[in-house]
């Protein structure tokens, strides 16, 4: 019978494929990579957090309430995930991109219709991007309403409300460098809001009083121009691409370290 | 056959588990998994909407052609819907920094330890209401300025043709100086004085310094509407107007 020699060759077949397995996990290779058994265990639980180092910001063990999916809706751990998804297709849409008003927009146009998945890469990115910004919002709401700010936890709060601003800032930066209208006329309408800056606005109040002009005031230091051009564009690219997300990063390092020195997540006292 | 329920909760319920003792349980897997699932979902959801709706891509920039409108983006949409109400030093840098400044006072603001760690709809009442209020009144501008704005910022509703003009004229008129200062000095002074009398509990619960800080921010936060109400209803453009600067 078929069946029957099928069956003898998996009898064969498993115990031997049993061996390889056990082989490989106690090979030289395996017990390189990861420093614990295979064993499930107590020890190797706790094992597989702290010799991770993406895990190891983790505790070993957690209260049981801070597996509450309703009591943070893994806000702030999604706002975290977009950013490593911002980071990535970012750097991905940097191959394409040249920051300067003459190659700008037609890459834009290029990755529309000349790359594969070009359009599906930015629109990930877009998308993305106002995904965060609205999760980043809804998790300081959480925090709020949970009295989640209160001691010991009051300065990763406002760590929190300056990671917020900064989603804000690499948002409105990266809006301006698809060097369309809508970038183009929108990024213009922002920078105007800083020429009326009290005392260092050229269009503010008291804006002679350090003499601020439309050539040395806030607006010019933002755009290196009077008004949005090649300097404006640069300058954002930078800001967006590098400058932004590093002290983002390092203000995330501080908020996620703070949230274990000051007890895990919140709970009910 | 079904397993007694008692049985199945001893295999599968996490006491009988590994790294896992009385109220605690291991990160690996419980929370990691959690993790990866949620990021999974996102995921999904983010490469859907990535793949049904392409992001916008006007024609090329072109100084020479203002967009009317002229939109920032959505999030900042808000601010500029203010513009309407307050001059460009308000709107676009007086209140996002003082929003700013607020928010990162709140947890030196709050004296209250009620209701630490959990949701509640019945304790905390005031400290709730002011920032839903706060939150709730950010995201109705930012959908005024997004879906009812039309050219030359008039308000449209959504079926309302953007190309038939809104008449622009309104009789805009300014409180004269000796009408605006008592009546923000009025306000000011009723919003200070008028909280410690309703709720002495409060004045008690933060202290003078904290209190005076409170009241005023609070006092900001509503003023922002009611400046609004001004102007839509009576048709008020400053309720002081200085030779430096006008509120």
């Amino acid at each position: 019978m078929a069946s029957s020699r099928i069956s003898d060759a998996v009898a064969r077949v498993i115990p031997r494929l049993r061996q390889l397995v056990a082989a490989g996990r106690s090979s030289q290779l395996y017990r390189s990579i990861f420093r614990h058994e295979w064993m499930d265990s107590a020890r190797n639980r706790a094992l597989e957090v702290t010799s991770n180092v993406f895990l190891h910001l983790h505790p070993i063990s957690i209260p049981r309430h801070a597996l509450k999916v309703r009591y943070t809706f893994c806000l702030g751990g999604l706002t975290f995930f977009l950013f490593l998804v911002e980071t990535v297709t970012g750097v991905l849409l940097m191959f394409y991109y040249r920051p300067t008003p003459e190659h700008a927009y037609v890459d834009m146009k290029t990755l529309e219709h000349a790359v594969r998945f070009g359009f599906t890469l930015r629109n990930l990115h877009r998308w993305g991007a106002h995904l965060m910004v609205v999760l980043v919002m809804l998790h300081m709401l959480r925090v709020f309403l949970t009295g989640s700010y209160r001691p010991p936890r009051e300065f990763n709060w406002v760590l929190g409300v300056t990671l917020l601003v900064l989603t804000l800032l690499l948002s409105f930066t990266g809006y301006l460098l698809p060097w369309d209208q809508l970038a183009f006329w929108a990024v213009t309408v922002g920078t105007n809001m800083a020429a009326a800056t009290p005392f260092i606005g050229a269009e503010g109040p008291f804006h002679s009083f350090f003499g601020a002009t439309a050539t040395n005031d806030v607006r010019f230091l933002l755009l290196g121009d009077m008004r949005v051009g090649p300097n404006a564009l640069l300058r954002f690219y930078v800001m967006h691409c590098v400058a932004l997300p590093l002290v983002a990063g390092i203000l995330m390092t501080a908020h996620f370290w703070r949230v274990r020195k000051d007890g895990g997540i919140s709970r009910p006292l | 056959m079904m397993q007694p329920s008692a049985s199945r909760a001893t295999r599968t319920s996490p006491e009988a588990l590994p790294g896992t003792s009385g109220d605690q349980v291991a990160v690996f897997p419980y929370l990691v998994f959690m993790e990866f699932l949620a990021a999974l979902l996102i995921s999904i959801l983010l490469l859907v909407w990535a793949l049904a709706v392409d992001a916008p891509l006007l024609p090329e920039a072109n100084p020479g052609k203002t967009e009317n409108p002229a939109k920032a983006p959505w999030y900042f949409v808000g601010l500029q819907e203010l513009l309407v109400y307050f001059d460009p030093w308000i709107a676009g840098v007086a209140i996002p920094t003082l929003i700013i400044l607020a928010l990162m006072a709140i947890p030196y603001l709050d004296t209250n330890r009620t209701a630490t760690g959990r949701y509640t709809s019945t304790e905390r009442r005031l400290e709730i209401g002011h920032f839903l209020f706060g939150f709730a009144l950010w995201w109705v501008l930012i959908a005024i300025g997004q879906f009812l704005r039309g050219p030359n910022w008039e308000f449209y509703w959504p079926w309302e043709d953007w190309r038939i003009p809104q008449s622009a004229a309104e009789g805009l008129w300014s409180f004269p100086w000796w009408l605006g200062l008592p009546a923000l000095a009025a306000y000011v002074a009723a919003g200070v004085v008028l909280p410690r009398r309703r709720w002495p509990w409060l004045y008690a619960g933060l202290g003078r310094g904290r209190y005076l800080i409170v009241m005023t921010l609070v006092l900001l936060l509503y003023g922002v509407p009611i400046k609004m109400l001004l102007r839509l209803l009576l048709g008020v453009k400053y309720v002081l107007a200085t030779p430096w600067f006008n509120v």
